[in-house]
């Protein structure tokens, strides 16, 4: 459902959206699960975000997404998203 | 100067990629930031800089009918407006920012397929009517105005929040021709309990369970002589990323209210309190002397309404070196909510003194007013170059930021570094 969604709107925008296949996240663990970000958004939302969020920010980020905008998360994937986005685009640590 | 489109030539991330890889995120290099700065990097204008990863992932991209702009995100698609396109008080269409919040954008429409219903609890009755019908039977209106994001220079917070990471060209100046949304509610009447009129435009949400993006004015702003629903923008029908057919046109009043493919016009004996009135676009109560949305009033925030004032230096950049003896040509575009710009003072000494810039021609209060001052440089060295708008209302622009969590209302005053050599 949630590919059905992404792949209709792409078609429906054309070209435009097209272009977002270029937009890479980082590989590590997590990712597969952080990919559902792009049934909504293109994932440059996610490099735009960064890197000035902890992890308790990301995390504030993705439960908005689920609970203002009804984002179909699984609540057991929240963790492992936020800590994904916070591990690779995350507040680097003070030095 | 400017970077081609990303179709063959180097873009920043093919740059990036090909220099130092992804790990360069956090720690750009000189040169990268140079190119950086072209692609929307706000510290070359003497503001704070925008996140690394936002400049890591912006790239120079032409919408169908627009110029190359600075791609913030695809989908939905924001697009920033260079500083070049900052030189005239007129933002050229083909140039003007883009901002939609969900996924499902209208799709292009012919202008004859176009319809706009009219109604709710507080009218009269309900109508509808076609592009040809508003054009012949309503006055036609014609205003400049600027359109900005509330969101303009979000990325320049420090500390940084989250949300689109803007620099400084998520707004434009433009003539808009359209006709009064007062004529419009006229015809079918306003009850005498109308609190709210809420707008609706064609865009949809991706999902069922996403809000869609729907915004309220207060009836007497709705009702006020300079509201318009719009359908040409600089003497052509507006371009389909920004509203085409027709648009509403809230001078002085943030880009959210200006609610593009307006499908339908509601008037309210209630207030709105969908996400984007009650949770989204707010500011902690009482924190900017802007005007307050007293039916939405029953939480800890309130709406944001409209702009503060603010100013943009358009001819130098953070680092220039100016040959001593050749002036130092200070020039840039004031704007504010619509009491009109009374003065632009430009300071090169850090802001130690002030000098009154010439105001150029005067487009009305809504608009860019543009600003120069042609500085002497006798001596060499380095100077700092500040420009600080005030508005007829007395209202000036802030030395410190005034942090707010959802990073509105960004009008500190620049300060560009330049060497003269």
């Amino acid at each position: 459902m949630r590919t059905l969604v992404a792949v209709t709107v792409l078609l429906a925008a054309g070209g435009v959206f097209a272009q977002e296949s270029k937009v890479k996240l980082i590989d590590g663990p997590g990712k597969d699960k952080a990919m559902q970000c792009a049934a909504c958004h293109s994932l440059d939302y996610i490099h735009m975000n960064s890197r000035f969020l902890d992890k308790a920010g990301w995390t504030a980020s993705v439960n908005k997404m689920i609970n203002a905008f009804g984002a179909p998360i699984p609540k057991e994937d929240v963790d492992a998203i936020a800590g994904y986005l916070a591990q690779n685009y995350g507040k680097p640590p003070a030095k | 100067m400017m970077e081609k489109p990303d179709k063959g030539g180097v873009t920043r991330r093919n740059f990036l990629a090909g220099a130092a890889g992804a790990g360069a995120l956090a720690t750009l290099a000189p040169a990268s930031r140079a190119l950086a700065a072209q692609l929307g990097g706000t510290g070359a204008l003497g503001l704070a800089e925008i996140p690394d990863g936002t400049l890591a992932e912006a790239v120079m991209y032409a919408l169908p009918g627009k110029v190359p702009l600075i791609k913030k995100t695809y989908r939905p698609p924001n697009f920033e407006t260079p500083v070049e396109y900052f030189r005239t008080p007129i933002t050229p269409n083909k140039a003007f920012f883009v901002r939609y919040h969900l996924a499902g954008i209208p799709q292009p429409i012919k202008a004859a397929d176009w319809q706009l219903a009219v109604g709710g609890d507080a009218a009269g009755g309900a109508a509808k009517f076609t592009l040809a019908q508003l054009k012949k039977e309503f006055k036609q209106v014609e205003l400049t105005a600027v359109c900005q994001c509330s969101g303009n220079r979000r990325g320049l917070f420090e500390p940084h929040v989250p949300g689109v990471e803007w620099g400084v060209g998520a707004m434009g100046n433009a003539v808009w021709r359209g006709v009064r949304l007062k004529d419009v509610l006229a015809k079918v009447g306003v009850k005498p309990g109308a609190l709210e009129v809420v707008l609706d435009g064609a865009d949809t949400a991706p999902l069922a369970k996403t809000p869609d993006f729907v915004k309220s004015l207060p009836v007497d702003v709705a009702m006020g002589e300079d509201v318009l629903i719009a359908f040409d923008m600089n003497g052509q029908p507006l371009p389909h990323w920004n509203g085409f057919p027709a648009r509403l046109i809230v001078p002085g009043w943030t880009g959210t209210y200006w609610i593009k493919q307006l499908a339908s016009v509601r008037v309210s004996s209630t207030p709105e309190k969908n996400f984007w009135m009650s949770t989204a676009y707010r500011q902690p109560r009482g924190l900017f002397k802007t005007p307050t949305f007293t039916s939405q009033l029953y939480s800890p925030n309130e709406p944001i309404t409209a702009m503060v004032v603010n100013s943009l230096i358009t001819s130098l950049r953070n680092g220039q070196q100016i040959p001593r003896g050749k002036p130092l040509e200070v020039r840039g575009l004031a704007w504010d909510r619509g009491n009109g710009i009374a003065k632009v003072e430009v300071s090169s000494d850090a802001g130690a003194t002030w000098a009154e810039a010439k105001l150029g021609k005067d487009l009305g209060r809504y608009s860019f007013r543009e600003f120069a001052l042609s500085v002497p440089t006798r001596e060499d060295g380095g100077r700092v170059v500040m420009a600080r708008a005030t508005s007829r209302s007395g209202e000036t622009q802030v030395e410190h930021l005034i942090h707010n969590p959802a990073g509105y209302h960004h009008n500190v005053i620049q300060r560009i570094y330049v060497d003269i050599v």
